[in-house]
């Protein structure tokens, strides 16, 4: 499974990278897998204030609908309307095309709360 | 892997869609050794399954198979089943794995004198072999025309000295056989069967596949879309029960469901748009007016839109009713359709 270094993870396997005051968000390699063929995507709208570990999106695959939580707190200020067409980007391309929102974020010390590559990769074993 | 019917069971090999697509247009194979297997013999069997079981045994010749209901004295579902007769006073009824301890405690419990029944569950596996290539495969395994037995029915042969029965039934809609062996040759022949099939595309498929593949015909599944609570007549599949025959559990109640129309009814159904896929428990509306609840819903791979089964209100039940899902608090239209919801182009 393909795990970038220079990217932060969350328990719930969101993957986040620094931009600025902002973060981009969107789904492990390791989750497209286990979700596999995603099929919708509902996008939060942009200009919601979202507390952290909220849930803000939802990737629905053939097999479920899973909820997309926010890493830390913040205001949304992008959504991938691009998954609206094609969700599948989240399977061909889960840490590029397929990204899912992206968060200004209230603090940039709540980021310490995320975890590193290598604990991720520990936690997915 | 998830638990399923006591078993651990894989949601999916290579994915969910591949694999469906596979069953579509080529050849796939799912383990269905956690189905339930029981053999019903002695000279009163076949007048003994009659009176227990819902279609019409008394039709079936050695060899043949019919889909058919165990019900309870409300005529509710117990279980849905395949019986067979294997011989002159010999049955074999395959069964839902999560319903094996119960079907064979009602079956016991009212078992006749001069009855066997065995369980032979835990000494014997299968597998569904499904798809358009299934008689090709069969070729290459049998080294001739394998002249498999027709719909529904039943035939021992014996693949390189595995003694099988092999069923030309299944859970697709499309041609194919279930294949039933003794467990030690569990391993040999689904290798087997993978590795002479990998010229027609053939794959091993999980229980996601299996559940897309039958909710696209309508089949239903035994604890979403049948139970203890709704009969046969409800699911609309009263054509799998002889209401001529004079006696079986739960005519009663399936003669005055008749009579009176039933309250609730088992429709299928399509989103008319792009949106989130349906899903068991949703609600239902018509006229703005809660009419049900989904009972199996999924994104169709076949037809690339959501699709679905679920009990509404017999006055809402009608093909071509709008309904709408309540979807996370939003709704979205959909529209009833007539069963089953996927016809293979020819």
């Amino acid at each position: 499974m393909n795990v970038p270094d220079n990217l932060l993870y969350t328990k719930t396997h969101e993957w986040i990278r620094r931009e600025g005051d902002n973060i981009r968000i969107g789904i492990t390699d390791h989750a497209q897998a286990e979700l596999t063929d995603v099929v919708f995507v509902e996008l939060p709208k942009v200009g919601t204030q979202v507390a952290a570990q909220a849930p803000i999106a939802v990737v629905e695959s053939v097999k479920a609908a899973s909820d997309i939580y926010a890493p830390v707190k913040g205001t949304v200020v992008e959504a991938n309307n691009a998954l609206t067409n094609n969700p599948a980007l989240i399977n061909t391309d889960p840490f590029g095309e397929g990204w899912i929102f992206a968060l200004k974020i209230d603090n940039a010390d709540d980021l310490k709360n995320l975890q590193s590559a290598q604990a991720y990769k520990d936690q997915i074993g | 892997m998830i638990p399923f019917g006591g078993w651990l069971m894989p949601v999916q090999y290579t994915g969910i869609v591949d694999e469906h697509q596979a069953v579509r247009n080529a050849l796939g194979m799912f383990d269905i050794s956690h189905m339930g297997q029981f053999v019903v013999s002695g000279n009163g069997a076949r007048d003994w399954l009659d009176i227990t079981l819902t279609n019409s045994i008394s039709k079936l010749d050695v060899g043949q198979g019919q889909y058919t209901f165990l019900l309870n004295d409300n005529g509710g579902v117990i279980d849905d089943l395949i019986v067979y007769r294997t011989g002159d006073a010999e049955f074999l009824l395959v069964v839902n794995a999560a319903k094996v301890e119960e079907d064979f405690a009602w079956l016991e419990q009212h078992r006749a004198t001069g009855i066997a029944l065995k369980n032979r569950s835990a000494e014997f596996g299968g597998v569904a072999i499904q798809g358009p290539c299934v008689v090709e495969l069969f070729y290459e395994l049998l080294g001739q025309d394998p002249k498999l037995p027709a719909r529904n029915c039943i035939r021992d042969f014996v693949i390189e000295d595995m003694p099988v029965s092999i069923a030309r039934t299944g859970y697709t809609g499309e041609d194919g056989v279930e294949v039933f062996f003794r467990v030690q040759d569990a391993a040999k022949l689904w290798n087997l069967v993978l590795e002479r099939g990998k010229e027609f595309g053939a794959k091993p498929c999980g229980l996601g596949a299996r559940d897309t593949l039958r909710l696209e015909m309508c089949y239903p599944l035994n604890g979403s879309d049948l139970s203890a609570e709704r009969n046969p007549i409800e699911a609309g599949l009263g054509f799998f029960v002889d209401l001529e025959k004079r006696e079986f559990t739960g005519r009663d109640k399936l003669l005055e469901t008749k009579r009176n129309g039933a309250r609730e009814r088992l429709i299928a159904f399509k989103m008319n748009g792009t949106g989130p896929p349906p899903r068991p428990h949703y609600a239902l509306f018509s006229n703005g007016n809660r009419v049900g609840e989904i009972t199996s819903g999924t994104l169709s791979p076949s037809l690339n839109i959501g699709i679905g089964m679920g009990y509404v209100s017999a006055a809402s039940a009608k093909i071509g009713t709008p309904l709408e899902v309540e979807i996370r608090g939003q709704k979205f239209p959909a529209t009833i359709e007539k069963k089953p919801l996927y016809k293979k182009q020819l």
